[in-house]
């Protein structure tokens, strides 16, 4: 289209100045938690093919996946996983054009961050 | 592109601090965003201090005084003070809105004045909106027609000019489009809210004979669909609008349409 890079115009400051805003950090926490998740499925199928490797490569893969550290990523994906549906549930209300006023949107937000933490907690305490 | 970081001639250096008025009470520290296409310099954050006691309300208050008693050389856009013609849109304490109708006391600590995010500067607070008027000018912001022209004015239901509001009023000031992270990585190919406010506003005009054009010249990976409902463009919208459910109403009639 038009030409916007006339002489050596400098960029303006973009995310260095933006505040965030609560429906901008729900929206790509929706894209870092789906990201992440591909890792944690890779780290679980991973885990699968050891056991079918045999016991040897097994215990070595369920040594690290049920040390802490695994715990806490393990943690993490669940909490990832809770966020995600939730995230998604959010754009489906939206894709039928409802819940776009701010005051809902905002509702909508805590809705997730809230309910994501929630179920969380209540599947580690059922699992 | 998605570039996180400024360009090397963009980054931002620590500029000139300008006196502090003598024997004012009641002081408020500016920091102001300033480039000169005249020097080689990158951009810099100029301070500035003002008397609250002999300023107007409204942040364009402040920069008119900085320029009349402080320094003339800060230059920005600026014309009907009162929120109509849209010139003076910076961002003004970390989100895009209007000089001219935001009011000081809406600001915490520090007022932090920069041009809107993401575009080239022209000088100072004044940032190159060429592409934006382009794309506006590209989803065809006008009644298109196909039958004769009628005797009288084309008539339309109060219910048909209802599906209006909220959209007409927009001013082109480009604060949503500017605050929209979507943009700023694909404002190239990307329309962004305000072109795609303008282009809902003619696709539900009931006068208007070339929706079908309008939603196929839309349907593109790019043009529309970069929008991920971030809503910070109906968050920052000066004037109260809601780009954000006018972009989710153009997804919808594609839908619509193919089923």
């Amino acid at each position: 289209m038009a030409d916007v890079n006339r002489g050596d115009r400098p960029l303006s400051p973009h995310l260095q100045v933006y505040r965030p805003q609560l429906t901008s950090i729900t929206s790509i926490l929706t894209r870092i938690t789906g990201t992440a998740l591909l890792a944690g499925a890779f780290l679980v199928v991973w885990w699968l093919i050891a056991a079918a490797s045999g016991p040897d490569y097994f215990n070595f893969a369920n040594r690290l996946i049920t040390s802490w550290v695994g715990d806490i990523v393990m943690l993490g994906s669940l909490w990832a996983l809770w966020y995600h549906t939730l995230a998604g549930v959010r754009h489906l209300v939206w894709d039928t054009g409802r819940g776009f006023d701010l005051d809902t949107a905002t509702k909508m937000a805590w809705g997730v961050i809230v309910g994501s933490v929630a179920l969380t907690a209540f599947t580690v305490i059922v699992i | 592109m998605v570039q996180f970081t400024l360009p090397k001639n963009s980054k931002i250096t620590t500029g000139k601090t300008w006196p502090r008025p003598e024997g004012a009470k009641n002081v408020r520290k500016f920091q102001i965003y300033r480039w000169n296409p005249d020097d080689d310099a990158n951009p810099r954050v100029d301070t500035y201090f003002i008397d609250m006691d002999a300023c107007g309300p409204m942040v364009l208050d402040a920069l008119i005084k900085i320029k009349n008693e402080i320094d003339p050389t800060l230059t920005f856009r600026r014309s009907c003070r009162e929120g109509i013609c849209g010139s003076c849109a910076m961002n003004i304490d970390g989100i895009n809105t209007l000089a001219c109708i935001y009011g000081m006391d809406e600001i915490k600590g520090d007022v932090k004045i920069y041009p809107l995010p993401h575009m080239p500067v022209v000088k100072d607070l004044i940032p190159d909106l060429t592409h934006f008027y382009a794309q506006h000018e590209s989803i065809m912001p006008w009644l298109e027609t196909k039958t004769n022209t009628p005797q009288k004015e084309w008539r339309q239901s109060i219910e048909d000019r209802e599906k209006l509001d909220g959209l007409y009023e927009c001013v082109m000031c480009a604060c949503c489009s500017t605050s929209c992270p979507s943009y700023w990585w694909n404002g190239d190919r990307y329309l962004g809210p305000a072109a795609l406010l303008h282009a809902y506003r003619w696709i539900i005009d009931s006068r208007d004979e070339a929706t079908g054009e309008r939603l196929d010249d839309l349907e593109d990976p790019f043009k529309l669909y970069r929008c991920h409902t971030i809503m910070n463009c109906t968050k920052t919208c000066p004037k109260g609008l809601n780009p954000a459910r006018s972009i989710a109403e153009i997804k919808k009639l594609m839908v619509e349409r193919s089923v």
